[in-house]
């Protein structure tokens, strides 16, 4: 396969289209414009369905409407855009229908600005919309990473009869790397039992998200909680670099796990036995796998852009086993690696102890400086 | 072995098209390679920029703050990043648009009338590329043969024609840089 040079965004859309999507409804928003004018050319091309729609909210029950016919639907959007999207996205939950969201995140909170951030991790893997759902969150830190994962968003939604949502940043969106794009997959129409496919000589299917009857929807609960275990079981994915003989462990994801690659192999070549973890996955988080790092640490850095948000994760796998550390830049500063270098470095001077608050830490650190 | 670029100006001088031709041909000789734009408010009319990281591994950060190689078209530019370059590093100014010299004196760099040497070899447009050939005359990371290929591979059909006055612009800052560059002390 030939390796060629993808904007983020486009190479995001194309892959889609690979994965065998069917209909896509958006609206535009910067940084992910690119996903929606690609596809507004490249849909038709195919005879699959692109709408833009007029607003985030109408695109994502587009979306809905269209997921309940069991194709593979998807929307993509950034931030601001995605909080418009939150109701859709809690009535698709509820309703047990596969769709894929792709979430370009940008700066915030309210309009904020273009630049890449991390700031709704919470958003979209604790949940946004309302009532107990667990969208399954993956986090690729590059374009290969988010190609890759594209059919694998697809197939885990279908699987799951959930929501798949591919978190990036802005960067990601916007960056040119070389790719190999997956495979061109023809478009198969999995046969549900539960599918609006037109009833006729059958029963009709009604698929909603009202349960007046609360003992059913009890019941509604309790098999999305079992689906949601099942992922949790089966669908931890990750990355680790330089863990053999660490004695330091950074853990971030996406973008600034990517930065932190960089910082890691710089302290590597001052003589730290540093290696980083960096989570593919976040929703379901690979708890298991950090509280396996915490016999090996002697402590851990963690590294976002946003004031610590899987930093909590990261604690709930680590409880007080080790002392961590927390280094984060906010409102779409990108960091650059020589600053998690110094936090690497701080991190091995002044350890702290494993019951130390390291987003309190780093706050009066940031107001110092 | 990882080597970092950026290229700086205003919108519409072709910076970000420099980076591109860069970044393809580093792609084409199957090195690992990021290209990222500055892509705030400033990409319209104010200034933009681009970095290029060339790698032989997996890249990290596609961001560094002090890129061994800068490429600046205008004023603005020169007085943003020339502070950053890392020491030891080259520069390469857009004589056209700056009117001071380079102060730093532990960098390699060359200032050169790119606007007029375009206009000369054929095409005004072709600033970024005079410019490109004097930045890999002082950082040869990517030989000027390459880039040509890069440029007939990856140039849109419609510019195809310029291609021989491309290869020709990007001789000739090679070769200004080439007799006119200052070494760093």
């Amino acid at each position: 396969m030939a390796r060629e040079m993808w904007k983020g965004n486009e190479a995001i859309a194309e892959a889609a289209v690979r994965a065998g999507v069917e209909a896509y409804f958006g609206y535009p928003i910067t940084p992910q414009n690119e996903v929606l004018e690609y596809l507004s050319r490249r849909m038709p091309e195919l005879g699959r369905a692109f709408v833009q729609a007029e607003s985030e909210p109408a695109a994502i029950n587009m979306v809905y409407g269209a997921a309940c016919t069991g194709a593979r639907v998807m929307t993509s959007s950034s931030s601001p855009g995605i909080s418009l999207m939150m109701e859709g996205l809690s009535y698709i939950a509820g309703t047990e229908v596969p769709m894929v969201l792709v979430n370009v995140m940008r700066g915030g909170p309210g309009l904020g600005n273009i630049a890449p951030s991390q700031g709704d991790y919470n958003q979209i893997c604790k949940g946004g919309g309302h009532g107990d759902y667990h969208p399954i969150v993956l986090a690729p830190a590059s374009i290969q990473e988010a190609v890759d994962l594209m059919p694998v968003a697809f197939d885990l939604a279908h699987k799951y009869l959930n929501i798949c949502c591919i978190l990036i940043d802005g960067s990601i969106g916007q960056m040119m790397e070389p790719v190999i794009l997956p495979e061109m997959q023809p478009v198969v129409r999995k046969e549900y039992d539960w599918a609006v496919s037109g009833a006729k000589g059958r029963k009709r299917h009604v698929l909603s998200s009202i349960y007046l009857d609360v003992p059913t929807e009890e019941k509604v609960n309790l098999r999305l909680l079992g689906r949601w275990r099942e992922a949790q079981a089966n669908e931890i994915r990750f990355k680790e670099y330089f863990l053999e003989d660490a004695e330091y462990i950074v853990i971030g994801f996406g973008t600034a796990g990517r930065i932190a690659l960089s910082a890691v192999r710089a302290a590597r070549a001052l003589g730290i036995k540093v290696g980083l973890f960096r989570p593919i996955s976040v929703n379901p988080f690979p708890y298991k796998r950090v509280e396996e790092l915490c016999k090996q640490a002697q402590s851990i850095l963690v590294v976002e852009m946003n004031t610590g948000q899987m930093l909590k994760d990261v604690e709930t796998a680590v409880r007080t086993r080790v002392p961590i550390r927390f280094y984060g830049r906010l409102g779409g500063v990108m960091p650059f690696p020589d600053e998690f270098v110094h936090e690497i470095q701080e991190m091995i001077k002044n350890p702290g102890k494993p019951e130390d608050d390291p987003a309190d830490l780093w706050y009066q650190r940031m107001m110092a400086r | 072995m990882q080597t970092e670029f950026l290229f700086a100006g205003f919108g519409g001088q072709g910076v970000m098209f420099a980076g591109q031709v860069l970044a393809y041909a580093a792609m084409d000789n199957g090195k690992q390679v990021t290209w990222i734009p500055s892509y705030g408010p400033e990409m319209r009319g104010g200034t933009a920029n681009c970095t290029v990281v060339i790698a032989d591994e997996e890249i990290g950060s596609p961001l560094v703050n002090h890129p061994p190689a800068i490429l600046v078209m205008n004023l603005p530019s020169l007085e943003k990043y020339e502070p950053l370059v890392k020491p030891g590093g080259v520069l390469v100014v857009n004589a056209s648009m700056v009117d001071r010299e380079v102060q730093r004196k532990d960098i390699t760099w060359v200032s050169l009338p790119c606007n007029e040497m375009a206009e000369e070899a054929g095409d005004k447009r072709m600033a970024n590329i005079v410019a490109l050939g004097a930045l890999l005359e002082l950082l040869p990371a990517q030989t000027l043969k390459d880039i040509e290929v890069a440029l007939k591979a990856h140039m849109p059909g419609r510019h195809k024609h310029l291609l021989p006055k491309n290869v020709e612009a990007m001789k000739r800052g090679a070769e200004y840089a080439k007799k006119h560059a200052r070494k760093a002390k």
